[in-house]
């Protein structure tokens, strides 16, 4: 079958298989991408991020509805951690999502974080453009904030929302200083739980403190997502943002900054598979090391050896 | 292919609630280093092939302990197929009479686990069959 | 008394001392409890007046009648139902030719959640695990040619319990049958639906509403009904450990008492008619502690927490079954004889009902064979054994009571968290308690895997077995027959009514403080579908979406 043209004639087999080949590295996935590259560009992308039992994917359900009612197809992507223990992970997001598994214009994909560094936001990327590609209008991609690779995907969206819920104690400091840079709109989830206003509060005075979002001062909006109370209102934030974004110049500047983050990271990535692929495996870094430790070479003059010959070909 | 892992969907289909099994399941597929997506309760079969189909697993792994495993598991099988996912690994467990069985390996399910399976029975089925 | 003590101490070090020397020549069971003898130090806190005293008498340790079976056995009461209605009344009637003394009715899963047979998620599991109900007709048939004013009778039925007990009470009426002369029990339990049985239909909040509207319906008009059965048996079953079992569902019972309290209830008025369901596992004297420290525990809730005056209100008179999930699959006959040691637990326990499980249910549905010996077995342990001749046997055991101390203490650890997540139903919604089962539940699994746990027939002592035979099937066609009876009794019943009692239930929903009893019962009346009655419910107060944690 001819992947690319199935997944643009809506075949939604190609595309799951798509985003498996970007997840797995397959060789093809590379060329799969730069096919689909041409149709990608016109999707809306939306991070949700937010501390463990924020509510999260009851919010992107919730989300994804309202969407829905408005017209829009929507694509998710929800990642969750993989077991630094045994590789394998519990990707338990859909479970808050059953009812949009039938809705003809939702496709979800789970996707464990597979502990790669820095390589999982450049997967979650491609995995956009795939849903991009495919047709979506709207793109959730749902993380856990807790991690550097995590920020980095949310990063990726045109809007970033940071899930907040009240009662995380002293968390609230331990969370400034990571995901609230990166909010554009918050969302207070459990609003109806103790706590809220307090968690409000103090969540208005870090952002006005914060100076460097003076063009558009982050609003909060207190949600009951079990409940889908606040749920319009957060829509109409978020599209508030995307329309301010846009009006401002900023969305084209995002996504500038975007492409040259993947281009860099795609740079990185194909050399470090040559890197992998030709001294790695070939079991050149075996001898190299034992140069170095039998004092027979020095790592600089051998990175400098092997920077040589990779730039000669 | 560096980073593959082996996806599988564990569900529940029909209404019985009774998950000790498919979560003491999916933790050991986890334990295993498969990537597991649990869809919880109450999942119609339209609902399973579905969610197959969007996370593209390897395997879906069904249980069921009301009884309803003959209408239920074949009708699961027949619309994975449909979706054409003809290479995933479909297997059941539950309260199954072993009379049951014959039938059901006939309808596309490729092992039945019975009680007092243990999981790394499991684990060592999908490893060997998983395509 | 300190002589006495030092004694028994320098005995102890010196059994010690010599134990130690033994495991090197014959080596203990790996994977055992560090203690392996138990002697007076052990329970020298425990103050038999304060603590263990007599039964019927505050803290009801050990029992909660003066007599227990002195005066009369426990309720020995199977639990069955399958296929259609008429197929079910036949097995009670036969169940009560037998001599069981009291009826316990399982529904299909459908009818568990408010579906009509006819509805297309209902596919493939009408009649399969319990009866299909659909409409008082199917009720009127299952209790057909048995005297309601005579039996008493359980219903597993939660979510829409209700309803259920609508349709019970207006089938009475029909046979001449007063409310007030009713005696049964509703399960009625729905947090431990969300937490571990997974038989939900509506949010907790309109759960807990309907719940507080049964306890005072009954507590008005049907006086004797047990309101609801608090039940561990299945968070044991979903893989929960001894004090976990009694822990979760203590603050469960908290719960629906504080729920019932907030509603404006008096805690007297409806404390008495609360009843528990208890699982018997494998280990007998861990479990004869369980029960014990369960009765403990609660009147210490009702008295300290509660202030309830009425001695009843204290009470924890509980129900048990055997643990279904230690059934094997291999070399079911073995069943028969965990079933027993399960029997003897629950009565040296001090149960007020039993169910003992068949030797088959690994399998399939139990047929009438392995039920009747399963019955046997109570009334064996009943009659034969001497275990019901005296009350509370084991109390006094250094053993027994410090395992009760033990369980109760960990109950209470528990019990204090959950007061600090915010109770049962936050601790729920916050997954707390589904992960505490699931983590047991693992470890359980994994212990039997690396043979730290032994089960005969199953990692140890198996052997090659044929396919056993002659297992119950629910024949295939009671979907259609129950579609095809639904149909009929659709045509036949006033339509307007319906619609009119279904269009007042709606608006009753929407208004908190009206009682939905009455409107139910209205309904029913009128042949109602459970489906029907469930479907108004569902639009006003929306559906429950499981959260869970792996």
């Amino acid at each position: 079958m001819d992947i690319v043209k199935d997944l643009l004639n809506g075949s939604k087999l190609a595309l799951s298989r798509t985003i498996t080949a970007i997840e797995n590295e397959y060789e093809e996935a590379s060329s799969i991408m730069r096919e689909l590259y041409p149709h990608t560009g016109h999707a809306f992308v939306l991070g949700i991020t937010g501390p463990p039992g924020a509510g999260k994917s009851t919010m992107t359900d919730k989300l994804a509805r309202a969407y829905r009612n408005m017209g829009k197809t929507v694509g998710i992507i929800a990642v969750d951690p993989t077991s630094p223990f045994s590789g394998g992970a519990i990707l338990g997001d859909r479970i808050r999502m059953n009812s949009l598994t039938l809705d003809e214009g939702v496709f979800i994909r789970s996707m464990g974080t597979r502990g790669s560094l820095g390589g999982l936001s450049h997967k979650t990327a491609d995995a956009v453009k795939a849903l991009d590609a495919f047709g979506k209008d709207v793109i959730f991609v749902e993380t856990v904030g807790v991690g550097q690779s995590e920020v980095d995907i949310v990063k990726a969206a045109d809007t970033t929302m940071v899930v907040l819920i009240p009662g995380m104690g002293d968390d609230i400091q331990a969370i400034k200083a990571g995901i609230l840079e990166i909010g554009d709109v918050f969302a207070i989830n459990k609003a109806d739980h103790d706590g809220a206003d307090k968690l409000q509060a103090e969540l208005n005075m870090m952002l006005d403190l914060d100076g460097e979002k003076l063009d558009w001062r982050p609003p909060i909006q207190k949600v009951i997502a079990s409940q889908g109370e606040g749920i319009n209102e957060l829509v109409a934030l978020i599209e508030k943002h995307y329309a301010h974004i846009g009006a401002t110049g900023k969305l084209a500047q995002r996504r500038h900054d975007r492409t040259k983050t993947e281009l860099l990271e795609l740079l990185k990535a194909s050399i470090g598979s040559y890197i992998t692929k030709n001294i790695v495996k070939t079991g050149r870094l075996d001898n190299c090391l034992k140069d170095i430790e039998e004092h027979r070479n020095d790592p600089y003059t051998i990175v400098h050896q092997l920077m040589n010959e990779l730039l000669k070909q | 292919m560096m980073e593959k892992r082996i996806r599988v969907l564990v569900a529940k289909p029909g209404l019985d609630g009774h998950d000790r099994g498919a979560k003491v399941v999916a933790r050991a597929l986890r334990d295993a280093g498969f990537e597991v997506i649990y869809t919880g309760l109450r999942q119609t079969p339209e609902q399973i092939a579905e969610a197959a189909l969007q996370e593209d697993v390897n395997v879906v792994a069904m249980s069921i302990l009301s009884g309803a495993h003959p209408h239920l598991f074949p009708k699961v099988v027949e619309l994975v197929h449909e979706k054409g996912m003809k290479d995933v690994l479909i297997v059941g467990g539950g309260v199954i009479p072993e009379s049951d069985i014959p039938a059901l390996k006939k309808a596309g399910i490729a092992e039945v686990f019975t009680p007092g399976t243990s999981t790394g029975d499991i684990v060592d089925f999908i490893k060997a069959h998983v395509k | 008394m300190s002589t006495e003590k030092e004694k028994i101490q320098a005995e102890l070090t010196q059994y010690n001392a010599s134990a130690e020397k033994a495991i090197a020549r014959f080596p203990e069971r790996p994977n055992l409890p560090e203690q392996r003898l138990y002697t007076p130090l052990d329970i020298e806190k425990n103050d038999y007046a304060d603590d263990i005293g007599f039964p019927g008498v505050y803290p009801y340790t050990r029992g909660v009648q003066p007599t227990m079976y002195r005066g009369r056995f426990w309720t020995m009461r199977m639990y069955a139902g399958f296929s259609t209605a008429e197929e079910s009344n036949k097995r009670y009637r036969y169940l009560i030719e037998s001599g069981a003394s009291g009826l316990s009715c399982a529904f299909d899963l459908p009818t568990q959640i408010g579906y009509d047979s006819d509805d297309s998620i209902s596919e493939g599991e009408v009649g399969k695990v319990g009866v299909a109900i659909d409409s008082l007709a199917d009720m009127e048939i299952l209790f057909d040619k048995i005297d309601l004013g005579k039996v008493s009778t359980s219903m597993t039925i939660n979510a829409p319990a209700s309803v259920l007990l609508a349709m019970y009470i207006a089938v009475a009426e029909k046979q001449g049958v007063t409310a007030e002369q009713l005696k049964g029990t509703i399960q009625n339990d729905i947090l431990k639906e969300y937490a571990a049985r997974g038989t939900y239909i509506f949010p907790p909040r309109p759960s807990m509403r309907l719940i507080t509207n049964i306890f005072e319906y009954c507590s008005k008009n049907v006086p004797k009904w047990n309101t609801i059965s608090i039940s561990g048996y299945h968070i044991r079953e979903a893989g929960s450990t001894a004090a976990q079992e009694i822990a979760f569902t203590i603050s469960d019972g908290i719960a629906y008492v504080e729920a019932a309290i907030k509603a404006g209830l008096d805690v007297d008025a409806f404390a008495g008619r609360l009843s528990f369901f208890w699982n018997a596992h494998n280990n007998l004297l861990e479990e004869v502690a369980k029960f014990r420290a369960s009765r403990r525990i609660w009147a210490k809730v009702m008295k300290e927490r509660f202030n309830a005056k009425k001695p009843k209100s204290m009470m924890l008179r509980f129900h048990t079954q055997t643990a279904g999930s230690m059934l094997t699959a291999q070399q079911p006959n073995n069943n028969i004889v965990r079933v027993a040691l399960q029997t003897a637990a629950a009565v040296m326990g001090g149960t007020q009902s039993l169910h003992t499980n068949s030797r088959d249910e690994a399998l399939a549905l139990p047929t009438e064979q392995s039920v009747m010996v399963a019955l046997r077995t109570q009334q064996i342990v009943a009659y034969e054994s001497g275990l019901a001749d005296v009350i509370d046997p084991l109390a006094g055991s250094y053993y027994v009571e410090s395992m009760t101390d033990k369980i109760e203490a960990e109950a209470w650890d528990y019990i204090k968290k959950i007061d600090e997540i915010g109770g049962a139903v936050a601790a729920i919604e916050k997954g707390y308690i589904q992960k505490e089962i699931q983590d047991s539940a693992y470890k359980w699994q994994m212990d039997v895997e690396s043979n730290a746990k032994i089960i005969v027939g199953v990692n140890k002592f198996q052997v090659k077995e044929k396919p056993v035979e002659g297992l119950l099937r629910v024949d295939s066609s009671v979907g259609e027959k129950q579609k095809q009876k639904l149909a009929d009794m659709k045509a036949k019943r006033n339509n307007d009514a319906v619609a009119k009692a279904l269009a007042e239930l709606e608006t009753a929903c929407k208004d908190e403080n009206e009682n939905l009893m009455p409107y139910i019962l209205d309904a029913v009346r009128t042949y109602a579908t459970l489906g029907e009655i469930c479907g108004v419910m569902r639009k006003v107060f929306g559906e429950y979406e499981a959260h869970t944690n792996l």
